[in-house]
């Protein structure tokens, strides 16, 4: 079912413009060139966040973090074996799909652990490459309030995985 | 913000290469990492060029507008800054739509052209609006409703079933969805434009 929903959208988005009379082959290629240089934009970005992301993964911080989070992830429920898992989740999209691996491997996918993690995986993006993505291309250098609002939806739906998991398919 | 991130994830890097003497690695991982962005940008930039081409084509053939008009009850509520039909309403319009369908890989795309349309009409330049910290959070936390990757990771690790998880993380994701939602409101009244708290009790 999947499978078909991106040649419809391109047949019927080329279909649509081919029928209100647009030079459909000309206006792609111009729309492509814009393609391009927003990818140009985003790579300064790109640069400063996966060197940051990639130092702190070597370093082993995130076994530091990982221990020093214990109490609080006691406190919201959460198994202590993802802490990793949600520490990563909103920085490195790669990074956290390889502890989500390491994780089922160990665990088993229908462990409580195990169903916990991908939850928390398939409910939650990575959200500082969006904000860093997003806002290099367009230069937007004052993000406000973006991060703390979009961290606050994360750690929701990291306590909201736990609890999910606990209510709908049993405790550990 | 994202200074601070950018920041203190270095510097924690730099005190726990320390502390676990791998200070070898975390070098190494500086030097390489630099490299890693130029080959995602390369693997980003064909989908990038596919997807603003065909939304110039049906933003031409008046899809996005119909698209966009179809959905202003709630993009109006969302953002009330962005002019209804406006070309940044239209980019958001298709944005949402490629996040319900599960279409991340185009989504990314809409949404860069989102922002940028965003900041055209925008008085406070550099900065970020309301509107556009909402939207971004709606990106960080989009409502999927079958996450292959996660469901194809577990069936390739033995799971009895790999999509028995489905209706925990749709719960999840709109409480997570609620959660930004509300925090984006609420903190787009606190945080003054210019980025620091507005003290309402200044003496």
């Amino acid at each position: 079912m999947s499978q078909w929903i991106v040649p419809l959208a391109v047949v019927a988005i080329l279909g649509a413009g081919l029928w209100s009379g647009v030079k459909v082959f000309d206006v792609f290629v111009e729309g492509a060139a814009q393609g391009l240089k927003t990818g140009a934009t985003i790579l300064p970005a790109l640069v400063a966040l996966l060197t940051a992301v990639g130092m702190f993964k070597a370093s082993g911080a995130l076994d530091l973090f990982t221990f020093a989070l214990e109490p609080l992830a006691r406190l919201l429920a959460l198994p202590r074996e993802v802490i990793p898992l949600a520490l990563l989740r909103p920085i490195s999209g790669s990074g956290a799909l390889a502890i989500f691996q390491d994780l089922l491997a160990t665990h088993g996918p229908d462990s409580f652990v195990g169903r916990v993690a991908s939850v928390m995986q398939g409910s939650t993006e990575t959200t500082v490459y969006t904000i860093a993505v997003y806002y290099g291309a367009a230069g937007i250098t004052r993000s406000r309030h973006t991060l703390a609002a979009a961290l606050c939806a994360d750690i929701t739906g990291f306590v909201a995985s736990a609890m999910m998991v606990r209510l709908l398919m049993g405790g550990p | 913000m994202m200074n601070w991130v950018f920041v203190l994830m270095a510097a924690a890097a730099l005190a726990a290469g320390a502390l676990t003497g791998r200070m070898e690695q975390v070098s190494q991982a500086a030097m390489s990492s630099c490299g890693e962005a130029v080959e995602l940008v390369f693997s980003l930039l064909g989908m990038l060029c596919l997807w603003s081409g065909l939304m110039k084509v049906a933003e031409e053939a008046g899809l996005t507008a119909r698209l966009s008009r179809l959905l202003s009850p709630v993009l109006n509520w969302l953002f009330p800054g962005v002019r209804e039909g406006s070309p940044a309403a239209q980019a958001i319009s298709l944005n949402m739509a490629a996040n319900l369908l599960g279409l991340g890989n185009a989504a990314t795309p809409l949404g860069i052209t989102a922002v940028q349309e965003m900041k055209k009409e925008s008085p406070l330049g550099g900065t970020a609006t309301n509107d556009m910290a909402m939207f971004v959070v709606l990106n960080t936390a989009s409502l999927q409703l079958i996450p292959t990757t996660t469901a194809a990771m577990r069936l390739a690790t033995g799971a009895a079933q790999p999509l028995d998880i489905l209706p925990a993380v749709w719960v999840a994701s709109a409480l997570s969805l609620s959660a930004g939602v509300i925090a984006a409101k609420v903190l787009g009244g606190v945080v003054s434009p210019l980025g620091a708290p507005v003290r309402r009790h200044a003496r």
